[in-house]
């Protein structure tokens, strides 16, 4: 029902990102979905990658402060009003969205939303009640 | 002018008599009342009664600001506590502050000096003072308040601060002298430029700046961008507060330190020993007459050296040349004295492991600014941005609550912070004094 997702602390100087993809290229990881949020002083990276733990050990390894996060990623049809739904569940129930990023299945044409809440459990529990469908985490590392 | 022109001028002899006087005296009543001064003489096998000359001053051991925390708050008073009127503290070490005590007659003699101080600086009966040091528990702003009012000037008590209404008072009431950190006198010239207020409009004619490090080239500054005549005037807390030693308006070339209330020795800050005049060493204070909280061979970790050719004003105190260094890492961020070990103090607090951090000092529009960087380890990161902009947010109220002087913190990648020899380096100070 979760995803891994690995962030990463990114302070605000030019090539620091390229650093990462490089790194990451290095160690052969593919990346599936990424968001950087950022302010003035620094950003975070978010990313889901086909090897958590590897991704996680060779960003630390060169110096990188890493964490690990649960998120959960939904599928949702690629057409007007898709994302409504979901959000509509999440208002009903009070559950708040920390943040959220999106990307489009090159195959299936539908859409994959990650979120990260701040009640992870309420927040299954209410999407599957609503019958909407919460992908496995091997789903979306081998996209 | 010179204030007291009896005991300022004093020939030395009869200086140097009066110190031995009232040295034998301060040991005794010290040995009697202050139970650790007592603890460490014996230590030293010293008693008070070994003191037979001024020479035998180095005889007696050292007092730290470890000392000073050792005994807080209240343990080095030496007098029962119902005579003490007047608390006022400065930074410590760590997260407790260094506190300090004045009687009624304390009070009185640290009037007299900054009287004197600012009589050396040309200030008199008359004068109307504008006095920007802040008011509190630090010592600068009531320290000169009570100065002024005992040589006869009015005091505008403004304390730090809101610039625009301190120029806007100037021209309005007039002030003659002004009184407060040489950092913020230029900060003061640069809020006139802005305002488009002319100094040579304006009724000062002298400052007496302190309580930070400066120049020749700051003093050169700030005469000519506010017109007047900038003196360099000398304090600590510990020791009393401002008025411990002043330049004279005729040479404006080292400090006189009001020798019939302290004594000054420069030390070697390896050895303790003391260096021949004129060479440069760590400066240790001595108080003659002080009741509540006096100090026996205080190392200020200050640098600098004596000047004991005679001056021209007339004076026959030695000058001590103005603070050119520290022996430690003590940082005076816009007149408050910063540690280090304050800020790791904090950050340990919030992270509750050893944290890797950096304080960036410079000077922005005339003002100190400081920037802590701090490492973002894994235990501190998080993938929220909010909650690592709030754990910034903390990090700042917790040093301006502890410090009182505000920071800006930003979080940097681990590794970021220089380190030498497996030693980060705590402090870059970019300031051009």
């Amino acid at each position: 029902m979760k995803v891994e997702q690995i962030s990463i602390f990114l302070e605000n100087k030019s090539g620091r990102l390229a650093e990462v993809a490089a790194v990451l290229a290095k160690a052969g990881i593919n990346i599936r979905a990424l968001s950087l949020a950022d302010t003035t002083d620094f950003g975070i990276l978010r990313l889901i990658v086909n090897d958590t733990e590897k991704a996680k050990q060779v960003l630390k390894d060169n110096g990188f402060t890493v964490g690990k996060t649960e998120v959960i990623g939904v599928e949702v049809a690629d057409k007007p009003g898709g994302l409504a739904e979901i959000l509509n569940v999440m208002k009903e129930n009070a559950i708040n969205v920390e943040y959220m990023y999106a990307f489009v299945q090159k195959s299936a044409g539908n859409a994959i939303i990650i979120f990260r809440f701040d009640e992870l459990e309420k927040a299954i529990d209410a999407l599957q009640k609503a019958g909407i469908r919460i992908m496995k985490g091997e789903e979306i590392y081998s996209i | 002018m010179i204030w007291n022109e009896e005991f300022e001028t004093l020939p030395r002899e009869a200086l140097e008599a009066l110190q031995l006087k009232r040295l034998r005296t301060l040991m005794e009543r010290v040995y009697t009342a202050v139970p650790y001064y007592r603890k460490k003489m014996e230590e030293a096998a010293v008693a008070p009664a070994d003191i037979k000359s001024l020479a035998d001053l180095r005889k007696l051991p050292f007092t730290t600001k470890e000392d000073l925390r050792l005994n807080y708050p209240f343990g080095l008073f030496a007098v029962p506590f119902e005579k003490v009127v007047r608390i006022h503290a400065s930074s410590g070490t760590t997260g407790k502050p260094t506190v300090v005590g004045y009687t009624k007659n304390d009070i009185d003699a640290w009037a007299e000096l900054m009287a004197r101080t600012l009589s050396a600086g040309g200030a008199h009966k008359g004068d109307v003072v504008h006095n920007a040091y802040g008011y509190g528990l630090f010592t600068g702003g009531l320290g000169a308040h009570y100065g002024a009012e005992r040589l006869g000037a009015a005091v505008i008590p403004i304390s730090g601060g809101n610039s625009k209404r301190q120029i806007m008072i100037m021209q309005d009431f007039g002030s003659t002298v002004l009184m407060c950190t040489p950092s913020y006198a230029l900060n003061l010239a640069d809020v006139m430029k802005e305002m488009q207020v002319d100094p040579k409009t304006l009724k000062l004619r002298v400052g007496l700046f302190g309580a930070e490090p400066w120049s020749e080239n700051m003093r050169q500054e700030i005469e000519a961008r506010l017109n007047i005549k900038a003196i360099d005037i000398f304090g600590l807390s510990e020791v009393m507060g401002p008025g411990v030693a002043s330049e004279c308006i005729e040479e404006k070339h080292g400090l006189h330190v009001f020798e019939d209330y302290f004594i000054p020795e420069i030390i070697n800050p390896e050895t303790g020993e003391p260096v021949p005049h004129g060479e440069l060493g760590e400066l240790v204070f001595t108080t003659l007459t002080k009741e509540a909280f006096p100090v026996i061979r205080y190392r200020t970790k200050d640098l600098s050296r004596l000047i004991v050719e005679p001056c021209s004003c007339g004076r026959t105190f030695y000058r001590m040349q103005r603070i050119t260094g520290r022996t430690d890492d003590m940082l005076i961020i816009r007149g408050v004295n910063v540690f280090p070990s304050q800020i790791e103090h904090v950050l340990m607090s919030i992270e509750g492991v050893e944290p890797h951090y950096q304080i960036i000092v410079d000077r922005q529009a005339s003002l100190d600014v400081m920037e802590v960087q701090v490492e973002v380890s894994e235990h501190i990161f998080s993938d929220e941005i909010k909650v690592l902009e709030k754990l910034g947010k903390k990090i700042e109220r917790e040093i301006k609550d502890l410090l009182g002087v505000s920071c800006k913190v930003k979080l940097v990648e681990p590794k970021t912070i220089q380190r030498s020899e497996g030693k980060a380096k705590r402090v870059i100070d970019n300031r051009k004094l």
